[in-house]
């Protein structure tokens, strides 16, 4: 006799929608209510900000304030502001030129081929420089502007960077410091360390920008900006310090011993066997805290800077766009988002390229 | 002199002494910089000024305050304040951080690409950001007398009036205190083993106590009831403002609403890595023996899930507390806000801020405290932790 195999008939569309999402009674009600949610609220976004909406300047904000829509008129009307902040109006190209040497540095950045201590460093230090003279101007026959004239998106990504850049090496030292055999060091260190990290950002931004002053001899004192920053590099540098310990605690002992028995000394040690491994343990958790601090660029709003959220309150708050704040937020939030959401895409990514390793 | 420093202990004592002597050195030039300087203001150093009265008000507040009194009320006052704000944002971030999170991780593939939505989309933008959004969002409502009316409450750009019942105000607490206990009693009575039933047949029990507190509550409610005056205090428009009710201002909910939904998106995320390191064979072992889907949830999945989550979640509290600075963005007189108002108004900078930190501290200490005493009442003990 003959075995006749049939194989099971392949679900059609409608079986397979069935089996997803309408298996069990539970599970129908929860699509509907899910589906339902979605559909309302796409719809109603939708509605908002681009059936509805007004998109051109041409009829002014009366108009704009009639339509049932979002009115983006105010974005078109006011996006120099907000991404430019105060910085004089015809040198605003080298604003935006200098926010987008950021953000090749950081794409460049993320590409493992740049990841050498000496080509990362490169790569900081030629966009960050660049930026720098692109904004202060005063060499090239480029005027000068002044810090104080600075705002907006190009202000957000200039504390983010030299935040980045003054806190991470910060954050090893203080880790290798924590990590000392010698008590009083390793003790002292980490009285500092948990000290900041038990303390709200806004509290030493406040601190390095008001009281500061007051404690530091004149000379020392410098711009405000640079305070702030300086604040903000050590509220970084004290959480990114125990990442980078966590990577180093994840070194195995024999790999330190190893490389002691072949003579190396303690910057051997460190610079070519323990910290490329520990770099590596504890990458994912440094893309998140990347993160976190550009997000936490924006408090310093709170000591008077005019960086975007700042630019945005004034795109608004003034005369006759006052009522069109739901549309600046959004701009702003959108802008955020890009960033903030592609960098932490890629630390998801590079999560699981690093378990692919691991396996 | 060389030859001392070829020695190994000498030279780590020294470095060991140079490094937190200059360290010191540095903290102490600092500070007798800035007593100095502010001396030369007509500022002396010292706690005298914790005594004297304010002269300028807070705009909300729990304890009763008037420019009147001195700064140590208004620094008890501050802390209340960080306290019942960073409380309502993490009650609030919790219940939505739960919601979220169990669409995360639900069978359903649309419940999880709106949980996955909430969350890419909040977590990403900065929590100030969204405070000055809510914040715009509620001053920008209509005036009190073109109110928004919805179940007796009110929506105006004053704030949200919401009706309160007429009692006293210990009737009320011991109300509210009823009112948790009728959520608590069920839970505990399902858990505990000092029952002789099975835990399978304890519904009339549970469903038992929940109605005696209920009760209990509104009994409390009665009795504590204000002469005179109908139960409930509705509010209503009296002239160009609003009469009655209880006012939330603006500040704390543009707040607690920006709290509730950043922090809930990150809670989502501890509430699904929670459920994600419960081990398979456990529930399998669990249905296996022929538990209900809901028993192997509540006896299983749930508890397992919430001993991953707990450390986790501490840190986030720690952190969302340290979030209701915030506050001064919109002017909120959260405890560091008072800080900020002291420093600008009595010129104590050294002392305010020693205040600030010694007080975060604290905070921060007792969460943590309170989080290891639970950690360690709900470990898993013995054999029981193999995964």
């Amino acid at each position: 006799m003959e075995m006749v195999v049939v194989a099971p008939p392949a679900p059609g569309r409608l079986e397979d929608l069935k089996r997803r999402f309408f298996a069990t009674p539970l599970q129908a009600l929860l699509s509907l209510i899910s589906l339902a949610i979605m559909a309302f609220i796409v719809w109603k976004l939708l509605n908002w900000a681009v059936f509805s909406a007004v998109f051109t300047v041409s009829g002014g904000p009366e108009a704009c304030q009639a339509a049932a829509g979002a009115c983006w008129s105010v974005i078109a009307a006011r996006w120099r502001i907000i991404l430019f902040g105060l910085y004089p109006f015809e040198e605003q190209w080298r604003s935006a030129l200098a926010c987008v040497a950021v953000v090749v540095m950081t794409v460049l950045s993320c590409m493992p081929a740049f990841w050498t201590g000496r080509r990362i460093a490169l790569v900081w230090g030629t966009g960050t420089g660049l930026y720098y003279v692109l904004m202060k101007g005063g060499v090239l026959g480029l005027p000068y502007v002044g810090e104080e004239a600075w705002g907006g998106l190009a202000l957000t990504l200039f504390i983010f960077v030299t935040t980045c850049l003054i806190g991470f090496p910060l954050a090893i030292c203080l880790a290798l410091l924590r990590r000392s055999d010698l008590p009083w060091i390793s003790r002292t260190t980490g009285l500092i360390i948990d000290g900041v990290r038990s303390l709200p950002l806004i509290s030493i931004l406040f601190t390095f920008a008001v009281v500061l002053p007051f404690a530091l001899p004149q000379w020392l004192q410098g711009d405000k900006l640079y305070r702030v920053i300086l604040g903000s590099a050590l509220f970084f540098s004290a959480y990114q310090a125990e990442i980078v310990r966590g990577g180093m605690q994840g070194v195995p002992a024999g790999q330190e011993e190893a490389a002691m028995a072949l003579g190396m000394s303690y910057w051997q040690r460190i610079g070519r066997i323990v910290l490329p491994q520990a770099m590596r343990n504890a990458l994912p958790a440094t893309i998140n805290q990347f993160v976190i601090s550009f997000k936490e660029t924006s408090l310093v709003v709170i000591v008077g800077f005019f960086e975007i959220l700042a630019s945005g309150n004034a795109a608004y708050g003034t005369g006759e766009w006052r009522f069109a704040y739901v549309e600046v937020y959004a701009f702003i939030a959108f802008i955020y988002f890009v960033f903030v959401f592609s960098l932490s895409r890629y630390g998801a990514y590079l999560e699981r390229r690093m378990a692919v390793g691991e396996r | 002199m060389v030859s001392l420093l070829r020695n190994q202990k000498v030279r780590n004592a020294l470095l060991q002494v140079l490094y937190v002597g200059s360290l010191a050195a540095m903290i102490l030039a600092c500070v007798m910089i800035a007593r100095r300087n502010l001396a030369e203001q007509g500022i002396t150093s010292g706690f005298d000024f914790l005594y004297k009265s304010t002269g300028w008000d807070v705009n909300f507040s729990l304890l009763p305050a008037t420019a009147n009194d001195p700064y140590w009320w208004f620094f008890l006052i501050g802390i209340v304040n960080t306290l019942f704000l960073g409380g309502t944002g993490l009650i609030l971030a919790t219940i939505v951080g739960t919601i979220v999170g169990l669409a995360r991780t639900s069978a359903n593939e649309l419940a999880r690409l709106l949980g996955r939505t909430y969350v890419d989309i909040f977590r990403n933008i900065p929590l100030i950001l969204q405070v000055f959004f809510w914040y715009a969002l509620i001053t920008h409502l209509p005036t009190p007398r073109a109110a928004h009316e919805a179940f007796g409450m009110l929506l105006t750009s004053r704030g949200l009036y919401v009706p309160i019942p007429n009692v006293g105000g210990i009737a009320f607490a011991a109300a509210i205190l009823a009112v948790i206990a009728a959520i608590a009693l069920p839970l505990w009575l399902g858990r505990t083993s000092r029952l002789s039933q099975p835990f399978g047949e304890r519904l009339g029990i549970q469903l038992a106590s929940a109605a005696t507190a209920l009760a209990t509550a509104a009994v409390i409610l009665a009795l504590g009831r204000l002469p005179d005056v109908p139960m409930l205090d509705f509010p209503a428009l009296q002239g160009l403002n609003l009469q009655g009710g209880l006012r939330i201002p603006p500040e704390f909910s543009a707040l607690a609403i920006a709290i509730a939904i950043y922090g809930g998106s990150y809670i989502a995320e501890i509430v699904r890595g929670g459920f994600k390191a419960v081990g398979k064979g456990q529930m399998e072992a669990a249905q296996s023996v022929g538990l209900s889907p809901w028993r192997v949830f509540t006896l299983v999945r749930l508890p397992l899930a919430l001993r991953a989550m707990l450390p986790i979640l501490a840190n986030q509290y720690v952190w969302l507390m340290k979030a209701t600075t915030m506050g001064i963005a919109v002017g909120f007189t959260d405890f560091f806000m008072i800080v900020a108002l002291t420093i600008n108004h009595s010129g104590q900078t050294l002392e305010a801020i020693g205040i600030l930190m010694g007080g975060f501290l604290a905070i921060n200490l007792s969460l943590a405290a309170v989080f290891n005493r639970i950690n360690k009442a709900i470990a898993l003990k013995g054999n029981q932790l193999r995964g």
